[in-house]
């Protein structure tokens, strides 16, 4: 057996007989090695969502699947006019067979979502189209393609035009930019082509729009309060600093829907707020202000929830300025208004644009806030995906809004990162 | 013109500056301490009632912190939270502690790309993620799971872990490890004694939040949750959408105590961590 102190040699020895790649190859192996469980994990449980997100987007095979010998008759059809037998044929076995099986609605919500009135043109047709199928077959008759067109347009004189045909080829596309379209306000005109929607059925682009403006609205907000409180705990002496800090933090480790109550508490018909401003006669009782459930609800509890995360960055580089500037520009003859403007406040900038955009992106994915105390006029772009995905059902436009929303976070940490360098966000 | 310092128009602007400051910090902080006393009304009130403010104990009452213990309908959720909390934490900061040594690592390669790639999760809107995650874990079957939202949590966790866990590790001489390697100690010993004992408060204080973090998530669990992952956020939801009663509030004093022990934790460590470079400097 060989004693500890001579394998070690040994090993040192084969080490240093190793050639230099596989010398440098070895630590950078083991760095890597010791990452690589969390970039898997990542990898599965985060980007593998991202991805279906990105696919669900503009990958929707639902109509296509459930309705296959429809499209591949469609296929060479030009759009014009009324689509060959073959199609009459192939809409009725499908249709019938779905019906029978009690899944058409499913696809007519599909269809109808394309071109809305399409659901109740496909299950009202599709009813009397069983009872048709069973007569003829009764009768002996032939249910050939004729027979169906002429059927079909019987029980609805649309299916002698192109516009269903349209919308079920357009609702059949695998791959389709129509929830873009859509979340973009495009709608589909009666020729088919996509359109902008007349401007008082705008929803989504006003939406993003509104959400812009409130997360720059809180930004800003968070940034005049939050400035001159990061700048006296950075002038505090250590005791009283570190006592001004746990005030910002408290707020920071609370939970989010702890403040959201509290803010509800305090401010609704009944709350604290309204009780004492009738209390002091400020107010009647009859005129309580409507402080939440609207957008100044979200406003104030926005603000309230992300002020943190703006003052702590700027916290942490103030605390880095030296004091002796300000005290030179002012004893070189600076008014304290002038010292702060040109001296102070340029040092702190990296500061002011870490904290601005940290606070504008968490605020513009905000979704649990306004939902409880936004009321209707507070609602932002979340809640309108959160409602796609819970209640209308309507997941690719859930998912092309989500992805549109990525897209512009994206470019605002791409700025980040110019600013301030991606791997440099702290906490606090 | 140092005396101008001492001008009236400046000791205005110095008062106007500290009774703002003063206000931000009312703002700030009174808010969540206003729900402590309104846990104790004795009457189901979210306001203070005229007895609460003449200080007569008969308006004050315990009943509220009666009522979580009453039933299930807050027991469950918190039980619900604290098992996915923990297991969250569990797998965020293992995962996060390794990644965060091999990132500090001088050798690693491509560490920015890796670093971007890691936190992404935790700056990623919620709502975004959480669309996704519904999706992806849908089709896995992995919705209205538990283990679901356990990993759905440890992968937003797993950021704060790395983040902090890196922060001790920052400036660390990484040939003390070679010199412990040289002395004889194999790597796992040489972690041991040399690395662990440094990184230990940031492996704490990654695992309070990534706790925290999944002990206060919401969205996820409204997206991916169902009656049987029915956390304590999503209970307070329901109660503060549906019928919001005063136990409410008690649970919340909890949550705020909660805060509170955390928040002490991670900055006694911090500043252990502080006082300890002071002296290694």
């Amino acid at each position: 057996m060989a004693s500890p102190e001579s394998t070690r040699n040994e090993r040192a020895g084969r080490r240093a007989a190793r050639p230099p790649w596989r010398r440098a190859l070895g630590p950078r192996l083991r760095a890597a090695g010791l990452a690589l469980p969390l970039v898997a994990f990542v990898s599965v449980t985060f980007l593998g969502p991202m991805l279906s997100l990105l696919t669900k987007s503009f990958h929707d095979p639902e109509v296509a699947d459930a309705l296959p010998e429809t499209m591949a008759a469609l296929r060479d059809w030009d759009g014009q006019g009324m689509p060959p037998d073959e199609a009459f044929a192939a809409v009725a076995r499908e249709f019938v067979a779905a019906r029978t099986e009690r899944n058409l609605g499913r696809t007519a919500n599909r269809v109808n979502r394309v071109a809305s009135g399409m659901r109740s043109v496909i299950m009202g047709s599709s009813r009397e189209m069983v009872d048709a199928r069973a007569a003829a077959e009764a009768a002996g008759a032939a249910t050939d393609g004729a027979f169906w067109r002429e059927t079909m347009i019987a029980i609805d004189s649309r299916w002698g035009g192109p516009e269903p045909w349209r919308a079920l080829e357009a609702a059949g596309q695998r791959f389709t930019a129509r929830h873009y379209l859509k979340a973009l306000d495009f709608e589909r005109g009666p020729d088919g082509g996509y359109v902008r929607a007349p401007e008082v059925w705008r929803i989504y682009v006003p939406l993003f729009w509104r959400t812009f403006l409130v997360s720059l609205g809180v930004t800003l907000l968070c940034l005049v309060i939050g400035y001159p409180v990061a700048h006296m705990i950075a002038n505090s002496p250590p005791k009283r600093a570190n006592v001004l800090l746990l005030l910002v933090l408290l707020p920071f480790w609370t939970s989010l829907l702890v403040r959201t109550t509290s803010w509800i508490v305090l401010l609704q018909n009944q709350g604290i707020v309204n009780d004492f401003l009738v209390a002091i006669g400020l107010i009647g009782d009859d005129g309580r202000i409507a402080m939440i459930y609207n957008m100044t609800g979200t406003f104030v509890a926005m603000t309230h929830v992300l002020l943190p995360f703006l003052v702590l960055p700027l916290y942490s580089v103030m605390r880095a300025i030296p004091p002796a500037y300000m005290n030179a520009a002012v004893s070189l003859g600076a008014t304290p208004f002038q010292a702060l403007r040109r001296v102070y406040w340029p040092q702190t900038l990296p500061g002011v644009g870490a904290g601005c955009l940290l606070t504008f992106i968490l605020a513009i994915g905000y979704y649990i806030t306004p939902a409880l105390v936004g009321g209707q006029s507070g609602q932002l772009i979340s809640n309108m995906i959160a409602y796609h995905v819970q209640t209308s059902l309507n997941w690719g436009l859930a998912a092309a809004l989500a992805a549109l929303l990525l897209g512009g976070v994206t470019l605002l940490y791409v700025v980040y990162d110019r600013l301030v360098g991606i791997d440099r966000i702290g906490l606090g | 013109m140092v005396g101008g310092a001492l001008s009236p128009g400046y000791r205005v602007a110095r008062w106007g500056y500290l009774a703002f400051c003063v206000a931000a910090f009312v703002f700030l902080i009174a808010p969540i301490l206003v729900l402590v006393p309104l846990s104790f009304n004795a009457e189901p009130y979210f306001t203070f009632t005229e007895g609460m403010l003449r200080l007569d104990p008969e308006a004050y009452s315990l009943r509220w912190y009666r009522g979580i213990f009453d039933g299930d309908e807050w027991t469950r959720p918190l039980a619900n939270s604290l098992i996915i909390g923990i297991s969250a934490t569990v797998v965020a900061t293992v995962l996060g502690a390794a990644a965060a040594l091999g990132l500090a690592h001088p050798a690693m390669p491509g560490r920015k790309i890796v670093t971007a790639l890691l936190i992404s999760p935790m700056i990623t809107p919620v709502i975004i993620a959480g669309v996704g995650m519904f999706f992806f874990y849908s089709n896995l079957g992995l919705a209205q799971t538990h283990l679901g939202i356990i990993l759905a949590h440890a992968v937003f966790g797993a950021p704060f872990v790395v983040i902090t866990v890196s922060a001790t590790l920052a400036g660390f001489d990484w040939t003390v490890m070679r010199a412990a390697a040289n002395l004889g100690a194999n790597p796992l010993v040489a972690f041991h004694r040399v690395q662990l004992p440094l990184i230990l408060p940031g492996v704490i204080s990654g695992s309070l939040f990534a706790f925290a973090a999944s002990f206060d998530e919401l969205v996820i669990v409204l997206f991916m949750g169902g009656l049987e992952q029915r956390t304590l956020p999503r209970q307070m939801w329901s109660g503060i959408r549906e019928e919001i009663s005063p136990t409410i509030l008690a649970v919340a004093t909890f949550l705020i105590v909660f805060a509170l022990l955390a928040l002490s934790t991670v900055e006694w460590l911090r500043r252990r961590g502080a006082s300890g470079e002071r002296r290694a400097g």
